[in-house]
């Protein structure tokens, strides 16, 4: 065991060199609190204006759809703040300093990911809480501790199903640093589309949502068991139990992505 | 003792549809505690020698050892036996004061904190560092920053160490006292060093042995004294005269070359001085201006395929 606790304690090192390093940067950083504060949360007075012309969404009441929202967006924003620098990783392959990871003893994912952690994101992260505060006063769900156990679970299962299409998205940079929107679009599109119904959508995208991104296993197949509610996608609604290992599965895909690219980058050079 | 082994060394890019050979087939080995020059021109393929043997890149064929182990293969656990200082990359955290870089690598090196302690003093003492530390590495001069880049690579007592065009963009005194300290380093630690440059004076100072690689190849492998004895000595004044003349006629130096009214002439100091031959050409032609070139290593290169040195 010692060595996940040191790796832990290196990765604390250099997350906290980091954010003394941003914090040079003090104004930018208050704006980028505020920006991604007021983002995240006309995000949501988008549903709400939604509700307003209609009562229920997909048969979801407005309680519910907030649940589902607070749900992702929790998972997003912790996602968000972990990883969301990967966003900025072909620079590193560009300038050559991916380079320099490659010269310490450790391996270069790890370091990448411990090269930042979004502090100034907190504030997606509190306003997602929020949400959810909001849900959980109002949606009827009859809490047992296996449901607040798993509730968490599932927070754990979307972050790391988040991280794993975020990482894959990042090892595109490997082999071309100039497709950051379309990996934007799995990433933020993923985290957007998570947040709603996925009845809502057609046959087509709601298959791609569930087994391909597998955005539907961070908060809908776990809402529809909370909640307790009939899957009209695949008629399963058991189907969230299985988020943990979508997690896993996505997790382990997204670091093999990873590898490959590493495997290319040092046999082709930069 | 061998501290690099490199055999049958080939890497060859991909570079828009055509095969680049960047390493052709290159051997050579280093002793530990040896200091070896690695020269050669530009797009010679040195850097991409070093990224090999420093396992950031995986060789197309052939075999590396660096202090025992293959570096492709074995990258994380080479990484704590070598030290790596790139010119033109940092080792540092840019925003963060240059003591807290140090800091951070005891940590992901995981160097014993006692350990850590010692080799800073000392390395701070000897690179004078010490008014540095709390300043933010983006605020150092280039001078400083490179001290502080050889601190980084040396703080977990790396057996070899690698050094990519360490004093380039340097002024004179930074130079000098860089290649003072490595010197030092290399005599009483017996620390291993290869060393990329494009300054031949480093070479001449530093490093007994070189190797000049082009094209891919080792042209040379020898002493550093063989080739200073043919070159290292002599010295280029290039004239500017008034007008275009025949070559001018001067002893003990000798016109290599002519350009319109501009004349190259070549000598050593030991047959000649500067200021003997300024007043033999004044003598002959109206001077315009005058500068004084000491070889480069595209020129020892340029001698070698010329035929006047063999390797």
């Amino acid at each position: 065991m010692a060595e996940p606790v040191a790796t832990l304690e290196t990765y604390a090192h250099l997350v906290a060199a980091s954010i003394r390093s941003r914090a040079q940067y003090r104004l930018s950083f208050a704006l980028d609190f505020v920006a991604t504060f007021v983002g995240a949360l006309s995000e949501f007075l988008g549903i709400l204006v939604l509700f307003h012309h209609l009562p229920v969404l997909g048969g979801w009441s407005l309680p519910e759809v907030a649940f589902l929202y607070g749900v992702a967006d929790v998972s997003f924003a912790l996602t968000d703040m972990l990883v969301g620098h990967l966003d900025g990783f072909g620079d590193l392959i560009r300038t050559g300093t991916f380079d320099v990871l490659l010269l310490r003893p450790h391996g270069s994912l790890f370091q990448v990911i411990a090269s930042e952690l979004a502090v100034r994101r907190l504030g997606r992260v509190g306003q997602a809480a929020a949400v959810l505060g909001f849900a959980l006063a109002t949606a009827h769900v009859v809490w047992t501790p296996a449901k607040v156990a798993y509730l968490l679970l599932t927070f754990a299962s979307g972050t790391a199903i988040y991280a794993g299409i975020w990482i894959a998205g990042a090892s595109i940079s490997f082999w071309t640093t100039e497709i950051r929107e379309v990996v934007n679009a799995f990433t933020y599109g993923g985290s957007y589309l998570a947040s709603y119904p996925i009845n809502l959508f057609g046959v087509w995208l709601r298959r791609f949502l569930a087994f391909v991104v597998p955005a539907a296993f961070v908060a809908y197949y776990p809402c529809v068991l909370i909640l307790g509610r009939a899957d009209p996608v695949a008629g399963l609604p058991w189907l969230g139990v299985l988020s943990p290992l979508v997690a896993v599965a996505t997790l382990a895909a997204g670091r093999l992505a990873w590898q490959v690219g590493v495997r290319r980058y040092r046999s082709t050079g930069s | 003792m061998t501290a690099i082994e490199v055999a049958g060394l080939r890497r060859t890019f991909q570079v828009r549809g055509t095969v680049v050979t960047a390493v052709d087939r290159i051997d050579f080995t280093v002793a530990a505690g040896e200091m070896v020059g690695y020269i050669g021109p530009n797009g010679a393929g040195k850097s991409t020698t070093i990224k090999m043997l420093t396992g950031i890149l995986v060789p197309t064929s052939g075999r590396i050892r660096v202090a025992g182990l293959e570096p492709a293969r074995r990258r994380t656990e080479l990484a704590r036996r070598i030290g790596v200082v790139f010119g033109n990359r940092s080792l540092l955290w840019w925003d963060l004061p240059l003591g807290q870089s140090f800091d951070l690598l005891r940590h992901v090196y995981r160097v014993p904190a006692a350990d850590h302690r010692s080799r800073m003093a000392e390395l701070v003492e000897v690179l004078e560092l010490g008014p540095l530390l709390d300043r933010p590495v983006r605020q150092l001069s280039l001078g400083q920053r490179m001290r502080g880049e050889l601190t980084a690579a040396l703080l977990h007592a790396p057996e070899v160490l690698f050094l990519d065009e360490p004093t380039v963009g340097l002024d004179i005194v930074s130079r000098a006292r860089v290649r003072e300290f490595l010197l030092g380093l290399n005599r009483r630690q017996g620390v291993t060093v290869l060393l990329t440059t494009h300054d031949m004076a480093d070479i001449e100072r530093l490093c007994p042995r070189m190797l000049i690689i082009d094209r891919g190849q080792v042209l040379y492998d020898g002493g550093t004294a063989e080739i200073a004895e043919r070159f290292g000595g002599t010295r280029t004044l290039v004239v500017d005269l008034a007008e275009s003349r025949p070559p001018l006629l001067l002893t003990g130096a000798s016109v290599v070359r002519t350009d319109g009214p501009r004349q190259w002439i070549r000598f050593r100091p030991a047959d000649a001085t500067a200021a003997q031959l300024l007043a033999a050409v004044s003598e002959q032609a109206a001077l315009v201006d005058l500068a004084i070139e000491e070889p480069d290593i595209e020129e020892i290169v340029r001698r070698i395929y010329t035929g006047e040195l063999t390797a």
